[in-house]
């Protein structure tokens, strides 16, 4: 298959395990944080970490949407939804993310009118069919969704579609890289930047973590070839003693990232002064909120929300398992009391979560498969 | 009267969605509350049909029930996953189909024509898999209490001779064959729907597994294990049964196992994995390592088997795991499914 296949070439792959292993200090230890939760399923889903030295140890950033999003939000989203009335709708991430009271499918199964969407667009396309009913579209993700939920937005002004609006839990990427530089326990050498939100942003905006924090980022593609390359173009950086912002991702990112998408953002959402992240707590200036021009399209303005707030369990780790400071396996619930299917911590829902990546896809065995009959 | 008290270990206040959906929620339902209310403890693990003895006579039996929307889709409709889901049921249990019985419950308001369409349906695919439908009953529910039809089937077969398959049986060494390329009706359901806006090139691969099965019986005999077909949960659901019921590991090599491309292209887009996928027309078998190349070559000799591979081979460790190596030294444990698979966008 085209444009999978080639990143996938086990000859490049193995070439790039090469040059790691040449480019690795032996005498050094190398953290090096992937900030994407795509990034994290790509790891684990193509085995990436058996074909790195024991010295190059990735550390699993909070670039999953599903995985920051506090109870709170969700509760807040499904009470909206509790009437007949009402439609909620999401991307089928947020389907099983589990709110105080169960999570949007198992309010399904009790019977509120639940759909999973495959954009905004698609969610106002169920508003126009379902003239009688208010479409909740339950908005999630980092810079890489949002503009096609500003666009969505736009499009019901233009339209004029009133039985339709968001609850916008839109995050940003920069503010929480921010928080995790700054979190004292953290000692990064530097980052695998992510892929699908730089199309949106670009590079620009992480040119402070190379120059006022003296790290370097690679900002990289999803596919073995493209995460390995980054590693490789991290490890050249750190050996000649360089932080600078690099592009492994030329064939989708733009260094300017994309305007267009940007003006839309820019146009329908504001700044929101604070928004609490599951596991980092509150952070100033992270998320994104619609502006009042477009008030009758904002769930929070049009309706009343309780502002639910819910302590994560004590038990869970999950603020030091998304800042990297603890492994998966190290925190006490790990696949005892949360499990995929009966998760406690939002990072064992989302396949992008590190929780989950790491108890489907790791083994805790090293096992020799180089011979496995096959024909 | 001595009774004991079984054990009913299914704790969760009410059915989800994913207690149907053949993956872990169907699992801790069926052993949780089925198996001790209903089965005899020492039944041992639950295969795709029941072996029973009448006067001395060994039949198979099974039943299933057809839930499914679209009722029609590209490849096939509901009448043909009803025959052919419970002729396949029995041949991977070693038994080959002999009669079914159906019951209708239809939704008050369904158009006769869509009736027809299934029952002429249902009698195409049992005279080409040859099976006679021996019987049945309808009811009728009223309007907005049924999803337009569901249809269940009853299935009894008689033994192949020459075959006796059990995870027991299942050594390290064994190779694991399959069919043919998987995901494709699970991706063409799924598309069906519309409500992806996607569209791809692919329809369902419901068909009889019988002919081939019968002729890798012909050429390997006891040879043969274990068989499933993997429908719900897909490949990876069906070995990490496997896997758990023999105690043993199982590893798959990855650019083994056949995938077409329209289907690969929808998992990518939906961050999906074709291994949870659904199939209705392949079948997985695990064969002795000597008696493995025959196998393989009988399938791929007979009609609808040129693309059979083998893709992988039962280990002594990990234990009840299942790993799949990459073409490039890499490798990950695939777990059953959880859930239904739901597409991924953020």
């Amino acid at each position: 298959m085209r444009f999978v296949d080639e990143f996938r070439s086990p000859e490049l792959i193995g070439k790039a395990g090469e040059e790691i292993r040449r480019l690795a200090d032996p005498r050094r230890h190398y953290r090096i944080m992937e900030v994407c939760g795509g990034h994290t399923h790509a790891i684990y889903r193509f085995g990436l970490k058996d074909l790195l030295p024991s010295n190059v140890e990735l550390i699993h950033g909070p670039g999953c949407p599903v995985c920051v999003l506090p109870m709170g939000r969700i509760d807040d989203g499904l009470s909206l939804t509790a009437h007949p009335e009402f439609i909620f709708a999401a991307f089928g991430d947020m389907m099983r993310v589990p709110g105080t009271h169960g999570s949007p499918l198992e309010h399904k199964a009790r019977g509120m009118d639940v759909r999973i969407v495959y954009s905004p667009a698609d969610a106002l396309k169920l508003a126009r069919s379902n003239p009688r009913k208010h479409v909740v579209f339950f908005a999630i993700g980092f810079e890489t969704t949002a503009p096609s939920t500003a666009l969505t937005i736009l499009q019901a002004k233009a339209e004029g579609v009133r039985n339709f609006s968001v609850f916008c839990n839109h995050v940003t990427i920069i503010p929480a890289i921010r928080a995790i530089l700054d979190s004292p326990d953290m000692r990064l050498d530097g980052f695998v930047g992510p892929g699908h939100v730089s199309t949106v942003i670009g590079c620009r905006p992480y040119e402070w973590i190379a120059t006022d924090e003296g790290k370097p980022v690679v900002v990289s593609g999803f596919e073995p070839v493209d995460i390995l390359q980054s590693i490789v173009m991290l490890l050249g950086q750190l050996r000649n003693g360089e932080a600078r912002v690099e592009n492994q991702y030329k064939r989708v990112v733009p260094w300017e990232g994309n305007r267009a998408a940007l003006r839309a953002m820019a146009e329908v959402f504001e700044l929101r002064p604070y928004f609490e992240w599951r596991g980092l707590g509150f952070i100033s200036q992270s998320a994104l909120k619609i502006r009042a021009g477009f008030a009758e399209w904002d769930s929070e303005q049009r309706f009343s929300v309780p502002g639910i707030r819910v302590t994560d369990p004590k038990a869970a780790q999950c603020g030091e398992v998304l800042k990297g400071v603890l492994k998966p396996s190290q925190c006490k619930l790990f696949a005892r009391e949360c499990t995929p299917e009966q998760p406690i911590g939002a990072l064992m829902v989302s396949s992008e979560g590190s929780c989950a990546a790491y108890y489907n896809y790791q083994h805790h065995k090293p096992v020799t498969i180089a011979n496995a009959a096959a024909g | 009267m001595a009774t004991t008290v079984p054990k009913i270990k299914f704790r969760e206040p009410q059915i989800e969605m994913a207690h149907g959906a053949g993956g872990k929620a169907s699992r801790r339902l069926v052993e949780g509350l089925f198996v001790p209310l209903l089965f005899e403890p020492a039944c041992g693990p639950l295969g795709d049909a029941a072996h029973i003895q009448i006067n001395g006579t060994r039949i198979a039996m099974t039943t299933d029930a057809f839930v499914v929307n679209p009722l029609r889709f590209p490849g096939g409709s509901i009448g043909d996953l009803a025959i052919n889901g419970t002729v396949n049921d029995l041949a991977v249990s070693g038994a080959r189909a002999e009669a079914i019985v159906i019951t209708f419950v239809l939704e008050a308001g369904l158009p006769t024509e869509i009736l027809e369409a299934e029952v002429r349906a249902i009698a195409d695919a049992a005279r080409l898999a040859g099976v006679r439908v021996a019987g049945g009953d309808t009811k009728v529910v009223e309007h907005g209490k049924a999803d337009r039809m569901y249809v269940t089937t009853t299935g009894i077969g008689r033994l192949i001779p020459g075959v006796s398959i059990s995870p027991q049986s299942v050594r390290p060494g064994d190779r694991i064959l399959l069919s043919g390329p998987i995901g494709d009706h699970g991706v063409t359901i799924l598309l069906a729907r519309g409500e992806l806006d996607l569209e791809a090139e692919v329809k369902s691969d419901t068909r009889s597994i019988l002919p081939m099965i019968e002729s890798m019986v012909r050429a390997a005999g006891s040879g043969i294990r274990w068989m499933r077909d993997p429908t719900r949960g897909g490949v990876a659901t069906s070995l990490n049964e496997l896997a758990r019921d023999c105690g043993l590991g199982i590893v798959l090599r990855e650019d083994c196992v056949p995938v077409r491309d329209a289907v690969r292209g929808a998992c990518e887009l939906l961050g999906l994995d074709p291994l949870h996928i659904a199939n209705e027309g392949q079948f997985l078998a695990v064969v002795a390592r000597d008696d493995s190349d025959a196998a393989l070559a009988a399938l791929r000799a007979t009609p609808g088997g040129a693309e059979a591979r083998m893709i992988g081979e039962v280990r002594g460790e990990p234990a009840e795991t299942v790993l799949v190596a990459t073409s490039y030294g890499g490798s990950r444990v695939v777990d059953m499914l959880v859930g239904d698979p739901l597409p991924r966008i953020c």
